[in-house]
């Protein structure tokens, strides 16, 4: 065989090759245009307090901007279920009290035989975060201490509701 | 977690046929490329080696056309391709150690098992239904992998080759488990870490802007570590011990999407490496022969110098940009150029530009298996397809870091191309699942076709305790 021939046919085995590599990016192309992204555990959930809103519009923009200004503060910005049935579980801490609990009304509705309907309310106050117990029957534990009047929630106490335990954090 | 679907899914078949046309012509081009260039004449088995191949993958496409119509069109044509390429070298080389007098056999083995691999991959489309299927055997799949892992260190059936104990011999082959073994542990961690990955999310102490985990949290990765710096020292096996090392620390980065694992895990193994580089003297050669490659000293000790990866990169350089072409290289003259030095035979011969072209279709490959893990819905199948496809990357990044002096030489093999049956076996079933997830996560979902109201019972009319409960409570 004569050099110019294996020289074109080297030349064209790479052609072939980059055809083949090009070709199958081609195929990729649809992945670029054309689909949808559906963002989990991004939900925007608006505090309902059942209270309707009167806030004037130049309140509207508050909520968005706290999280921020609290992060900043070193405020804690999610409450997160440490123990319990219900381990890994977070919540980010918005303006509103946290309802904790087994009814399917409170914002954390625990599955713990332990622990009350309506057990304990987490809530903010001058910028720090107390918790409440709500008349449980088996009690609310900040630490080892029995909470009976809203006691100052320090970021990374634990909040024992029950068998589960949460945690403020930051 | 993000979810990516498209708006219009075509099943891609023929899609895949075209692309698989273009695969097979590319691996028997070269295995006749390499008979005209070598001995002047096409190789006599041509016409036997193109039905073989062209039969091979059209038999795949047609199980995927009746088992997983909306598989991944771009994954089989892909292997196909790599695979007809290895082919075609490791013929080369065969031919190569004929011509110098010590003939052997490589290809018509290889050949063998490629067709073993292809119909174990078609067993395990028409046999998994359903990849979740899998989750069932989070726990079994542990003790398989185990065992493979631990098959070579039996006595009697493990044996040792170049130092490596992860060979076992059964019925006259050779096999290496570890390779099943990858498998087995991908599954096991998808389940465990499906399960799990809550608790492990949690945050920890806050270190220089870096959030680590709790450390009750650490028990599994200094478990997995402890494992892999066993393989290390039992079996002399840096290759294997990196893998699973760095599957599992993959893997746990995907479940929890916490960068600091990943830190943790490049700590943990760096620390274990310098131990173990200076405790083990194979693996202190490994990293000698590395640094000071081009030490004359170093070049010429046997075994554990450099004259293996030196040799290969002087046949790279040979190469250049556009190769000298099917056959008319030197690359016989590196040890194990078909097996481990594969990827520098075939920078000798198909240069810079036929190296990269071969890389993107691994690229493409790794990304149709990270695009399959982010399409399909649930999380065990998120995994696992998240975890094969770094399977392959890894070992592609193990092994063309090793052979191109980045990163010291390790002994894991190229996916597909390099010789070996365990390691082609493995890899086509990595494929059928990658396949099988990809079906899952294309198909769209079921029509539901009209909405059969029940008809009203009395349990309708009756206030249920729990509605009592609400509206006491909200009074």
């Amino acid at each position: 065989m004569s050099e110019l021939a294996v020289t074109l046919l080297r030349l064209g085995y790479l052609v072939l090759l980059w055809v083949f590599v090009l070709s199958a990016i081609g195929v990729l192309r649809h992945d670029l245009y054309g689909t949808k992204i559906t963002s989990r555990g991004r939900k925007t959930t608006s505090p309902a307090t059942g209270v309707p809103s009167v806030a004037p519009a130049r309140d509207t923009s508050a909520p968005t901007k706290q999280p921020a200004a609290a992060r900043r503060d070193g405020q804690p910005t999610r409450l997160v279920v440490t123990d319990g049935p219900l381990r890994g579980t977070t919540l980010p801490l918005t303006s509103s009290a946290i309802l904790i609990g087994r009814a399917p009304s409170c914002t954390l509705v625990l599955d713990d035989d332990y622990s009350s309907s309506r057990h304990a309310r987490i809530f903010p106050q001058g910028g720090q975060w107390f918790v409440e117990d709500l008349g449980s029957t088996n009690g609310t534990f900040l630490g080892s201490t029995k909470v009976e009047q809203p006691t100052l929630v320090p970021p990374g106490a634990r909040v024992r509701i029950g068998q589960s335990v949460v945690e403020l954090q930051k | 977690m993000a979810t990516v679907s498209p708006h219009r899914v075509r099943p891609g078949r023929g899609v895949e046929l075209g692309l698989l046309v273009l695969a097979l012509a590319l691996g028997v081009a070269a295995y006749a490329l390499v008979g005209l260039n070598v001995a002047g004449s096409l190789p006599t088995n041509i016409y036997g080696y193109s039905a073989g191949m062209v039969g091979l993958g059209v038999g795949l496409h047609v199980v995927m056309r009746l088992r997983a119509p909306y598989a991944d069109p771009v994954i089989l044509p892909a292997t196909v391709a790599l695979n007809g390429v290895g082919l075609a070298m490791i013929y080369r080389i065969d031919l190569a150690n004929a011509a110098s007098g010590d003939p052997t056999t490589f290809a018509t083995r290889q050949l063998g098992w490629t067709a073993i691999g292809v119909i174990l991959a078609a067993v395990v489309l028409v046999l998994l239904q359903d990849h979740r299927t899998l989750r069932r055997y989070t726990y079994t799949a542990m003790v398989v992998g185990l065992v493979l892992v631990v098959l070579p260190l039996v006595p009697g059936l493990g044996a040792s080759i170049n130092g490596a104990r992860i060979w076992v011999y059964v019925g006259g082959q050779s096999l290496q488990p570890a390779e099943l073994a990858k498998i087995a542990l991908a599954v096991f961690f998808a389940g465990y870490l499906v399960t799990n990955r809550d608790t492990l999310t949690l945050a920890g102490p806050k270190v220089l802007g870096l959030q680590l985990p709790r450390i009750r949290d650490l028990g599994p990765i200094l478990l997995v570590w402890a494992g892999s710096l066993a393989v290390l020292v039992l079996e002399r096996d840096l290759g294997t011990s990196l893998l699973f090392f760095g599957v599992f620390v993959a893997m746990l980065y995907l479940a929890t999407e916490r960068l600091s694992w990943i830190v943790l895990g490049l700590v943990l193994f760096a620390g274990g490496a310098v131990v173990a580089a200076q405790a083990f003297p194979h693996v202190g050669a490994r990293f000698d022969a590395w640094l000071n490659a081009f030490d004359d000293d170093v070049f010429a000790r046997s075994p554990g110098g450099s004259g293996q990866l030196v040799r290969g990169l002087f046949g790279m350089a040979n190469g250049g940009l556009f190769g000298t072409g099917w056959g008319r290289g030197r690359p016989d003259l590196v040890p194990y150029a078909e097996s481990d030095f594969i990827v520098a035979s075939l920078g000798e011969e198909l240069g810079l530009t036929g190296l990269l072209a071969i890389l993107l279709v691994y690229l493409v490959l790794v990304q149709r298996g990270l695009r399959t893990a982010i399409g399909v819905r649930d999380g065990f199948g998120k995994l696992l397809a998240g975890g094969l496809a770094f399977v392959v990357a890894f070992q592609c990044f193990v092994v063309v870091g090793g052979v191109t002096r980045l990163i010291p030489l390790t002994g894991l093999t190229m996916p597909f191309m390099a010789y070996g049956g365990s390691s082609l076996l493995a890899n086509w079933v990595i494929v059928a699942l990658l396949l099988r997830i990809s079906d899952s996560a294309r198909r769209p979902a079921p029509v539901v076709k009209g909405f059969v109201e029940p008809p009203p019972s009395t349990a309708d009319h009756q206030k249920t305790q729990v509605l009592t409960g609400l509206e006491e409570a909200r009074g």
